[in-house]
């Protein structure tokens, strides 16, 4: 019957929809709710307005919301000569760095998974060190510590730039959480795929290539982006060590120039949670689509799901 | 050859009062930010899940906000911004400073653990609760995160253990912990290897039990289903 399909449809989707309500820990409101929550709607407002207004009021006793404070960012030159190359020092640092991660994450993440114990212990303590000890740290001793060991050593100094110290540091503690998240991916495929797989004939490095790193790809590549987000908000690190990037020129090159910290801060702030937001965006998409296709046989891990204690921490794909 | 750049541990023994200090100063940031952070996260978590659509936009918007923007910004916003631009810092130290940064941050964390640990808590038991007449914030007091702690141990753990290692960052606010250490042994004694491992070694020591400790309280103290 042709008449009742749209209703069926119409009452699956309504059931749906009530099931996705009822998520949320309160029943639809009635009359009386409705009224409490007009309340605590009308109370809400009134509290964050008075924040705004204490914090807002008490920037501009400072001064920090003059019209020539935020001037220079209508002008061109702002954005030429500060803004934007900074963006590029820290999308240059953010990308390199992430190429290099994914390729450090793939070969640690199965040296740590070999047969052999010779691989798979080394694999395991670099893993495990990298991880364990903040970025900073490390940030810190590649930029410095190659020039002095090397003299120590009689050597010629390398020269490290910033750059280097950036990109290597970040390689360094987010490839190995990405290994960890490679590995957790194919160990949460079911054992039926590397069963088959073998008696179907094929090797081990068969395996891995043509079943096992495919399917967990899928599975993790939303808790891979939300590793990504982290790379890229890690790289504001740079900062400290003077590499040329956007928090140094947006809130130190700008300020300096212009007195507009504040400002400067809020307007870089937004740069940010726009790139994030958009990576984070992508994670939530392809975590959708992964969902919907039944290519891979591994459950749908949240992109939370690894414990990936990171410097800017793991995180959902709604938001970095 | 000079091999004291891979073997001399002795700037520890002479600077060792100075690298206890900042070993303690790191806990002490740790353990402030982490109560700080989870009594904000919680709060924050319950705006997300409240029946009023403004409170829950301004907990999505904190969250959105503050995950999303670098921890090196927030803090030195908190420094040069709350601390210099406001004159706050003739009331509040660099220690506070650093651990309202470190908290404001750390909170959009814990409540995003928070609400995924929310989410396992059973449909039943919100429903149960509410037939029995509890109100919105008696059931998710007495019945939903009280079980929702429980399942959200595990990312909560890592939550806090990423949080002892960004506590490093607060060197941007001024704040003396075991990075800023590092980093003037560094300058006085030169950039060695002994020196780095020792401070790496120091942030294991708190990382790695804790992780361990974690992993132990989220199976003991997982709701058996």
């Amino acid at each position: 019957m042709t008449t009742t399909a749209p209703e069926s449809t119409a009452r699956v989707s309504r059931r749906t929809r009530r099931k996705a309500d009822a998520s949320v820990l309160f029943d639809a409101p009635g009359p009386r709710a409705r009224f409490r929550n007009n309340i605590v709607t009308g109370i809400a407002v009134l509290v964050f307005l008075a924040l705004l207004y204490v914090v807002l009021r008490r920037f501009d006793d400072k001064g920090q919301f003059e019209g020539k404070l935020w001037k220079p960012f209508v002008k061109v030159e702002t954005w030429t000569d500060y803004i934007i190359p900074g963006l590029g020092g820290t999308l240059k640092a953010a990308a390199l760095a992430a190429v290099l991660a994914l390729l450090f994450g793939v070969f640690f993440g199965l040296g740590r998974m070999s047969d052999h114990v010779w691989v798979r212990v080394p694999c395991a303590a670099v893993v495990e060190f990298f991880r364990a000890i903040p970025l900073l740290l490390l940030i810190f001793f590649i930029f410095q510590g190659p020039a002095t060991i090397a003299n120590g050593l009689g050597r010629e100094a390398p020269h490290i730039s910033e750059f280097t110290a950036v990109v290597g540091g970040l390689m360094l503690y987010n490839g190995s959480v990405l290994a960890e998240i490679f590995r957790s991916g194919i160990q949460s495929l079911p054992r039926g795929q590397s069963e088959a797989a073998y008696a179907l004939g094929l090797r081990k490095s068969g395996v891995m290539r043509l079943i096992l790193v495919p399917q967990a790809v899928t599975v993790m590549l939303p808790a891979i982006i939300s590793q990504l987000v982290v790379l890229l908000k890690d790289s504001a690190l740079g900062y400290i060590i003077a590499y040329d990037e956007l928090l140094n020129e947006g809130l130190r090159a700008l300020p300096g120039k212009y007195g507009n910290l504040i400002p400067a801060a809020i307007v870089i702030a937004v740069i940010y949670i726009l790139m994030n937001l958009a990576l984070g965006r992508l994670a939530t998409y392809l975590e959708g689509r992964s969902r919907r296709s039944k290519k891979s046989a591994g459950a749908r891990l949240a992109p939370d799901a690894p414990s990936t204690p990171g410097m800017g921490m793991d995180q959902g794909p709604a938001a970095n | 050859m000079n091999w004291d750049v891979l073997l001399d541990f002795s700037p520890f023994s002479k600077n060792w009062d100075a690298v206890l200090q900042s070993f303690w100063a790191t806990i002490k940031l740790s353990l402030m930010t982490g109560i700080l952070s989870l009594a904000l996260g919680t709060l924050l978590v319950s705006m997300r899940v409240s029946p009023t659509p403004v409170l829950r936009a301004f907990g999505t918007f904190y969250v959105n906000t503050f995950r999303n923007t670098p921890l090196t910004l927030i803090l030195l916003f908190a420094s040069f911004g709350v601390g210099d631009t406001l004159g706050l810092n003739k009331v509040l130290n660099t220690y506070w400073l650093a651990v309202f940064g470190m908290s404001a941050y750390t909170a959009a964390f814990v409540c995003e653990a928070l609400r995924s640990g929310i989410n396992t808590v059973p449909l039943g038991q919100a429903e149960a609760a509410r037939a029995i007449g509890l109100t919105f914030t008696q059931s998710l007091r007495m019945i939903i995160l009280p079980q929702a702690f429980r399942s959200s141990v595990a990312p909560l753990g890592s939550v806090l253990i990423a949080m002892m290692k960004n506590t490093t960052v607060a060197l941007v606010a001024g704040y003396v912990e075991m990075a800023a250490q590092m980093k003037q042994m560094f300058e006085e004694d030169g950039a060695t290897l002994p020196i780095f491992l020792g401070f790496a070694v120091g942030f294991m020591v708190l990382t790695l039990p804790s992780g361990l400790l974690v992993s132990w309280l989220s199976k003991r103290l997982a709701v058996a289903r």
